[in-house]
């Protein structure tokens, strides 16, 4: 398969930022906190505020793998009567008002509810980019690996520091867009200092893959930012923005961090090292 | 060769596996290793047995029912769960899984527990094995059931309430998850069902499956051949797998599952998770779920703590849609009514988990009619569930209960 086919779209937005020299920025935030409009506001201040590639969280009643700041407005967003249709909706207001490839990110099984192939077909439909999948591994995507190929969509599984290598290469193979490297062991939250799980995570996965490898969990600043895109070629970012919300700055303070994070992966000595 | 269930990645047809995140997939591979290998070690399951015999009081009794017989219709034979140490099925599994981690090399277990029941199994595992112990807890069941938090604390473990979600059993699944994906390096997850990512489910029923395996042999002794239903109450599933694993291949036994019908299965305030037959992905494994038209969890009700739980372990959807199992209901009032007449008539108060089993095979015993011989597991002791038994029935100077 030609790399072209799998760097998908995101995969194709995060290499355009690698080719200015610098790595991509994935900004996260959840569909329908802390309203539904307030949601999809938020969403586009990432945009303004210049992220590259975007991924939009489906609020679920069990998100094992999100720490406080997602949990909480998930719950909030559920308690406010948020629903898959609504995600759906946000979708398309975002592909209608930019570019920037839009992920979704989901737990597996409000997916199988609403039905695989159904859901492809009606992503696809909205303007949709692609999934990353959190609790799905390669092993048991047989059908939504079918159903993202026909549709064209990316799909992004992610790996970890306890993966083994075959693991990787599995998963890798699995992939399009790009591979959602966990740079620590545990949940969503952010974290003081980067890992030192993530660099080693990284290499592993390129060892294994010609596709960008993106370095998620705990990023909250442009100094991390920059240290982590030294060496991968896209940073994901999603608890710290969550936060502005929580802590009630709404859309401008979305905005001012995306800004600062985007200089964060711009800085010198660029990334081009690790690549 | 495909007789064998789960396949190698845990499926039993199209339930189970693993719905887990990347970063417990491979301590899961290596759980899984290390529990065939212990499992084909004589030393470790002589050990177990050891433990089982010298320490938990296993194998539990097979009772002949007779008074409870004569109200029923039909002959009941009860496995005395209650009398294992610490009160229910639950201490094979937790013994099983704590001796387990002791061979892993591996100092620290977590655990979930609704009403309690799991954790003090767990906690008094890691007591006698020598273990760091940490129990989740939602925060709503911390107050429910503070005399179990208190039995935990005196066996020296960790108590955590849960405050996410709805703070209760599938909150403290969720959040005992959290903490082993950043701990699994040293850290066992001791689950308390046979529910969950692959190797739970299959590794928690070869813990328990001595119930069966015992009830069996003690039933072929006692009455020359096998009993005609063998009846359990399902939660996660696990003393329900535990006596049917046994008699799965004796086609002529039928099997009961006795789910929680909490007010009554029309009314939707219930547990029963394969009777509302809805198929989705929680906790690491495809099975029966109660879920809305979203996919989200719905929270489950039932009288029972340890019945209350909106999932099922994967082994017993397969069963039911094979057709080897039958599922049913029981309503809190049903499963009441059969707690007290187990207690009036053969001096042995149930848990209350073990009660729908008993007001189950008092309908399956009308069904089968004079003949047959019934087979339940009675999977705990009753004293845990005194408080919503005296308030139920007005036991309490000044209450007024259910007549
Ligand atoms: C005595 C007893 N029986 C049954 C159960 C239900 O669990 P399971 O379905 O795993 O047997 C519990 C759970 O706490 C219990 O304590």
């Amino acid at each position: 398969m030609s790399e072209m086919v799998a760097l998908g779209k995101a995969g194709t937005a995060i290499r355009k930022a690698n080719d200015e020299g610098r790595a991509g920025l994935v900004g996260y935030l959840p569909a329908g906190y802390p309203s539904y409009e307030g949601g999809v506001d938020a969403i586009k201040a990432l945009v303004d505020g210049g992220v590259d590639v975007l991924e939009i969280g489906l609020p679920y009643s069990d998100p094992v793998m999100d720490g406080p700041a997602i949990q909480r407005a998930a719950e909030a967003a559920l308690a406010g009567g948020f629903r898959v249709k609504d995600l759906l909706r946000t979708v398309e207001e975002i592909a209608a008002y930019s570019d920037v490839p839009v992920l979704v990110m989901t737990y597996w099984n409000p997916i199988e509810r609403y039905g695989v192939d159904r859901w492809a077909t009606d992503f696809a439909g909205v303007g949709g980019a692609g999934l990353i999948t959190p609790d799905l591994i390669p092993e048991e995507a047989a059908e939504w690996i079918a159903a993202a190929d026909k549709n064209e969509l990316d799909k992004v599984f992610l790996v970890s520091p306890s993966s083994t290598d075959e693991r990787i290469r599995l998963t890798t193979s699995a992939c399009r867009g790009f591979v959602y490297a966990t740079a620590v062991m545990g949940v969503t939250g952010v974290r003081e200092t980067a890992s030192d799980l993530a660099a080693p995570l990284v290499a592993r996965t390129k060892a294994a893959t010609g596709l960008p490898v993106g370095v998620g969990i705990g990023v909250s600043n442009a100094e991390q930012a920059a240290a982590i895109g030294a060496f991968t070629d896209a940073v994901i970012v999603g608890s710290a923005f969550v936060k502005r919300l929580l802590d009630g700055e709404g859309p401008a303070g979305v905005r001012s961090l995306t800004e600062s994070l985007a200089e964060g992966v711009r800085r010198e000595p660029s990334a081009a090292a690790g690549r | 060769m495909s007789t064998v269930l789960p396949d190698q990645l845990g499926h039993f047809g199209r339930f189970g596996g693993r719905f887990m995140p990347e970063a417990l997939i491979a301590p899961l591979d290596e759980l899984t290793q290390a529990w065939r290998s212990a499992m084909a070690d004589p030393e470790f399951t002589g050990e177990f047995d050891r433990m089982l015999r010298e320490w938990a009081g296993v194998p539990s009794l097979l009772y002949d029912a007779t008074r409870l017989s004569e109200v029923a219709g039909a002959r009941i034979l009860l496995k005395r769960e209650d009398l294992n140490h610490t009160g229910a099925h639950k201490v094979r599994n937790a013994l099983g899984q704590a001796l387990l981690t002791k061979r892993m090399g591996k100092p620290r277990v977590i655990a979930e527990t609704g009403a309690g029941q799991h954790g003090v199994a767990t906690a008094t595992a890691c007591a006698y094995l020598d273990l760091e112990c940490v129990v989740y807890m939602g925060e709503v069941d911390t107050q429910r059931q503070s005399l179990n938090v208190a039995r935990m604390k005196l066996l020296g473990a960790e108590v955590i309430p849960v405050t996410s979600g709805s703070r209760t059993l599938k909150d403290a699944i969720n959040e005992a998850l959290r903490d082993w994906v950043a701990s699994v390096d040293k850290t066992h997850y001791l689950l308390g069902t046979a529910a969950g990512a692959h190797p739970f489910p299959a590794m928690v029923r070869d813990f328990v499956r001595g119930i069966g395996d015992e009830a069996r042999a003690q039933s072929l002794e006692l009455l020359g051949k096998l009993p005609d239903a063998a009846v359990a109450s399902v939660g996660g599933g696990s003393n329900a797998i535990g006596l049917f694993a046994a008699f799965i291949p004796d086609a002529d036994v039928k099997l009961y599952g006795i789910e929680p019908g909490g007010d009554g299965f029309e009314t939707g305030r219930h547990a029963a998770t394969i009777t509302a037959g809805q198929v989705g992905v929680l906790h690491g494994a495809r099975s029966f779920l109660l879920q809305d038209e979203d996919g989200q969890t719905i929270e489950s009700h039932s009288i029972s703590a340890g019945l209350d739980y909106p999932g099922v372990g994967p082994e017993h959807s397969w069963l039911a849609e094979t057709k080897r199992a039958t599922y049913r209901p029981v309503t809190d009032a049903d499963a009441m009514e059969a707690f007290r007449l187990l207690s009036r008539t053969e001096g042995i108060i149930p848990a209350i988990e073990s009660a729908h089993a008993v007001a189950g095979a008092l309908e399956i015993a009308e069904e089968l009619g004079p003949d047959a011989t019934i087979l339940v597991n009675l999977s705990g002791r009753g004293d845990k569930d005194m408080d919503t038994a005296s308030s139920w029935f007005g036991l309490i100077d000044g209450e007024t209960g259910h007549e």
